[in-house]
């Protein structure tokens, strides 16, 4: 199965959003580059909005990922709870 | 009530539909074919432009509302760098003339990319697409002032950067990224998709926005870090676009899968041969390196591009030909180019240098297969020789491949000390190529690379000087002739960086900062 | 590294790029709108002809009959790059997000009277396909015109008419069940009040002329429709059923006031080149004008009953003044 990934700039806003894929993902691996962090994992990658609300104890908008987003590859599935990544449609 | 609550909650899917391919009719009064007249010319065949799948789902108050936030965090960014004059504390004042190639060969296609995608954008019959790719047209707008914006600054106090707009229009190695845009936008819009969408922001985008900009960030240019992430941001919707694009072909009729087959061989190997720019930026002018040319071609092009083409194999599409090629090449052509570059470094709108020696140790590392055995020896040559205060510069034109205009630079796959080069016959006159992959595309549409506006052959045609120039009179000097057409200073834009003006300033403004 | 720089002062080389200071009268300090625009749409030596326009190049000034020696003269009063344009927006999609929102905890659209809701329904839903016809009109200005300075503004003219529609879209969604928009374009499609107009927005979309196609929808067709909708339409539903349709429509009026500015310079700017331009130019407008005047009387008809002859006709009166003032011979 072809790998995925997901990379943001380091940022503090970014910190919920990649501390929820690692708590959600449990297959992910972290890679820290200047200046962004690149998540990779088998499969897929799925941020759920729940867990970065708690982790952030704040409303949030997976659409608001955008702002610190830098790349990604895959097929992405997106609804009001879940942002999906994955070579599977 | 039961049903005023149903209604609120409509899902992210639905809600979105409404609010774009709800939008658009079946015309009546004018036919179809009238409003859109070239979504069909190309052989595509589309049923049910309903079945197309929306990748990311943003209304334009949500895209207001999160660009504007990019935006004010970018310039703020772009504000204080100016301000402290960020650009003291580089790594190395070489590092800048990646940026001269930046803002002359690539923000110009970011430009081209807006206008490319709002053509596109109208001319779809599809809603979804349309919507998707105005946005894409507005985000590539974006691009092209963020960069120029970022480096406005640098402008101000180095060589290079004054004369954009004007050199991406004649310059010799600019007609390479120039002449891509050029073929992709004269194709019909499903080939756009595919050239674009697909190749060049899917399988390429991120060779340049992530390990490069990665290397921009580690050489201390905060600007074009920012730049660059935020860029590539977008990029990430791009991506969906170009994927979704290439799926609903395949998913609408089978006739479309030898059509979009073709599409992706040719504008693969478009891409590859355009991003050896790229690999030469990487492995020879960021003075410190986050990783080479080859180890980010095997991430983001043969593990990525792998997945991308292990996922699209189920609809019958098989990797590229050319790719084996692109796989020995990976060893080699940031070295060819740079070598190319180093020799015509009076003709270039950057400077050019030899390596260190340290930096060809790093070389050698990265390169084990190749460099030692191919490259060193000529450039420990080269560097002698400028030590003796015989720098080497060529005075000869090079010919130009008739498809990617990469000089013939490039060896044989089956052997590093042979030139590449390939001939078609059309109508009667011979044309030349650089591989079999730019053969291929040159065979297949003769007539439309027969009109491409090759550098030197305009400089032999008399078409590269300025109006007050005479070629006839004793004495006349083509080369300084051509720099002027260029608009590019001679003796401060141009040569080696050892000497040059940018050099001499920087080192005097850091020691102004770092001293008393 | 950290290098306290406060102290320094170094001389540029320059102050801005070639291209822009021969726009701008010399070596000057620009900003980031000229910097954004001057110059950045190649203009020579293209490679290859368009496939699907073989007869141009890939920008062509032969695209409208109308004659400029230099393209930038067009500016933007607002001075919009897509940075100045993005953080604008976002403010009046921030107020509006908040007129929504209250409306929408309130359940403000349950209770606006039944009338005035037909009413606004009838009139206000069909309209988000005119703006999805502006926004195809201004994506062509965009993908064929000539010069940066004109082509930029009209994208972002073809976006907000999308983020119009989208706003119409969420009225329908507020006042009533989904389906209301399903009936609504059926009225677009078939109501004999709509047919007239959608026959000029479809006439549009043929329309060559990039330029003759920015004077019908962006000056002509916005010119009478904006005024008539959102000023005497909305009005007349506040004094029926109180302010909450004038809220909700907040950026419309907010955004046509704003944007007639850089219409207007545009035309201005046309006019004033040549006594062919100021001719080719009145003459779109004299077309279009009768075709639009005719195309929104019923749906005036719609929105104000018997008043809306008298409403139509203030209205026309205004844009001819309009007209007048920017050199325009109607």
């Amino acid at each position: 199965m072809s790998t995925v990934f997901i990379a943001f700039q380091k940022t503090e806003d970014a910190r919920g959003v990649i501390d929820a894929i690692l708590q959600d993902n449990p297959a992910a691996i972290v890679n820290e580059q200047p200046a962004m962090v690149r998540i990779e994992s088998p499969e897929a990658i799925t941020i759920k909005r729940a867990t970065v609300e708690d982790l952030i104890g704040r409303r949030y908008d997976l659409q608001e990922m955008q702002i610190h987003l830098i790349t990604l590859s895959g097929h992405v599935d997106e609804s009001d709870d879940e942002f999906k990544v994955s070579w599977t449609r | 009530m039961d049903d005023l609550k149903a209604a609120k909650k409509l899902g992210l899917k639905e809600r979105y539909a409404l609010m774009t391919r709800g939008l658009g009719w079946d015309t009546s009064y004018q036919p179809m074919d009238k409003v859109f007249p070239y979504d069909k010319f190309e052989g595509i065949k589309i049923h049910d432009w309903s079945k197309w799948e929306d990748p990311f789902r943003m209304t334009m108050d949500a895209y207001w509302k999160y660009q504007a936030e990019k935006e004010r965090k970018l310039y703020a960014i772009i504000d204080a760098f100016a301000q402290n004059n960020g650009h003291l504390t580089l790594t190395d004042a070489r590092y800048i003339n990646t940026l001269k190639l930046f803002i002359t060969g690539i923000s110009p296609l970011e430009y081209m990319a807006h206008r490319g995608f709002a053509h596109v954008g109208r001319q779809l019959r599809g809603v979804g697409p349309r919507v998707a790719c105005l946005m894409q047209s507005l985000d590539e707008i974006r691009h092209v002032q963020t960069q120029v914006h970022s480096m406005s600054n640098y402008n101000k106090y180095y060589n290079g950067f004054h004369a954009f707009t004007h050199m991406i229009e004649r310059v010799w190695y600019l007609s390479v990224p120039r002449s891509f845009f050029d073929d992709a936008i004269t194709a019909g819009p499903f080939e756009f998709m595919i050239a674009i969408g697909f190749s060049f922001e899917y399988v390429l985008t991120n060779l340049l926005f992530v390990p490069f900009i990665s290397g921009a960030a580690y050489n201390g240019d905060m600007g074009a870090m920012t730049f660059g992430f935020s860029a590539q941001s977008d990029e990430a919707r791009h991506m969906t676009l170009g994927l979704e694009c290439i799926k609903f072909m395949l998913e609408q009729d089978p006739d479309n899968l030898p059509i979009v087959q073709r599409w992706i061989d040719k504008w693969t190997w478009r891409g590859t041969r355009v991003l050896t720019l790229v690999g030469m930026m990487m492995d020879y002018m960021l003075p410190k390196r986050v990783m080479s040319w080859k180890e980010a071609w095997e991430i983001y092009f043969e593990q990525n591009g792998g997945a991308l083409f292990n996922d699209l194999a189920r609809y019958g599409i098989k990797v590229p030909d050319c790719i084996g090629q692109a796989t020995v090449d990976k060893e080699h052509i940031s070295h060819q180019a740079w070598a190319t570059f180093y020799q015509y470094g009076a003709a270039a709108d950057f400077h050019t240098w030899m390596p260190k020696p340290d930096e060809m140790d790093w070389l050698s590392q990265k390169y084990p297969n190749t460099f030692d055995k191919y490259y060193r020896p000529r450039f420990e040559y080269w560097a002698e020789q400028h030590k003796q205060g015989k720098r080497f510069y060529n005075n000869t034109l090079p010919m130009l491949c008739q498809v990617c205009q990469i000089p013939m630079l490039f060896t044989e796959p089956s052997d590093p000390t042979q030139i590449c080069y390939r001939e078609s016959d059309y109508k009667g006159e011979k044309y030349h190529t650089c591989s079999d992959g730019c053969k291929s595309i040159f065979d297949h549409e003769p007539e439309k690379y027969v009109q491409a506006w090759l550098p030197v052959h305009q400089i032999y045609q008399g078409n590269c000087f300025p109006a007050d120039a005479d070629p006839s009179k004793p004495g006349f000097e083509p080369l300084p002739e051509v720099l002027k057409y260029y608009h590019l200073n001679n003796g401060r834009d141009n040569l080696d960086y050892e000497g040059s003006e940018d050099q001499k300033n920087f080192t005097a403004w850091r020691d102004l900062a770092t001293k008393n | 590294m950290q290098i306290d720089l406060r102290t320094v002062t170094i001389k540029p080389l320059r102050q801005t790029f070639d291209h822009v200071a021969a726009k701008i009268g010399g070596d000057k300090p620009a900003t980031r709108y000229q910097e954004g625009t001057i110059g950045l749409q190649a203009e020579n030596n293209f490679h290859y002809r368009p496939l699907w326009a073989p007869e141009y190049e890939i920008f062509d000034k032969r695209r409208t009959d109308l004659k400029m020696k230099d393209w930038y003269a067009f500016k933007d009063p607002r001075q919009f790059y897509y940075g100045s344009y993005t953080i604008n927006r976002a403010r009046m999609q921030e107020a509006a997000a908040a007129e929504f929102e209250f409306a929408e905890e309130r359940d403000l659209g349950r209770s606006y009277p039944a009338a005035a809701k037909r009413r606004a329904i009838d009139v206000l839903l069909p309209l988000r396909h005119v703006a999805w016809g502006s926004n195809m009109n201004n994506s062509f200005c965009a993908a064929y015109g000539y010069g940066t300075a004109i082509t930029q503004p009209c994208l972002y003219q073809a976006m907000d008419q999308l983020g119009i529609a989208q706003y119409l879209t969420r009225i329908g969604l507020l006042l009533d069940q989904p389906e209301v928009l399903d009936t609504a374009k059926q009225a677009w499609m078939e109501s004999a009040d709509w047919q007239p107009l959608r026959h000029a927005v479809e006439d549009m979309l043929v329309t060559q002329d990039w330029f003759e196609l920015f004077m019908a929808q962006n000056f002509v067709l916005d010119g009478l429709l904006f005024p008539l909708i959102y000023q005497r339409v909305a009005d007349s539903l506040a004094a029926e059923a109180g302010l909450v349709l004038s809220m909700l429509t907040r950026f419309q009026v907010d955004w046509y006031a704003e944007t007639s500015k850089w219409v207007d310079a545009s035309v201005k700017t046309a006019v004033a080149e040549s006594s062919d331009n100021q001719a080719l130019v009145s003459d779109w407008t004299r077309q279009w004008l009768e075709r639009s005047r005719a195309a929104l009387a019923p749906v005036a008809k719609l929105g104000l009953g018997a008043g809306s002859e008298a409403a139509l006709s203030e209205v026309l009166t205004q844009f001819k003044a309009r007209a007048a003032r920017l050199g325009v011979t109607i």
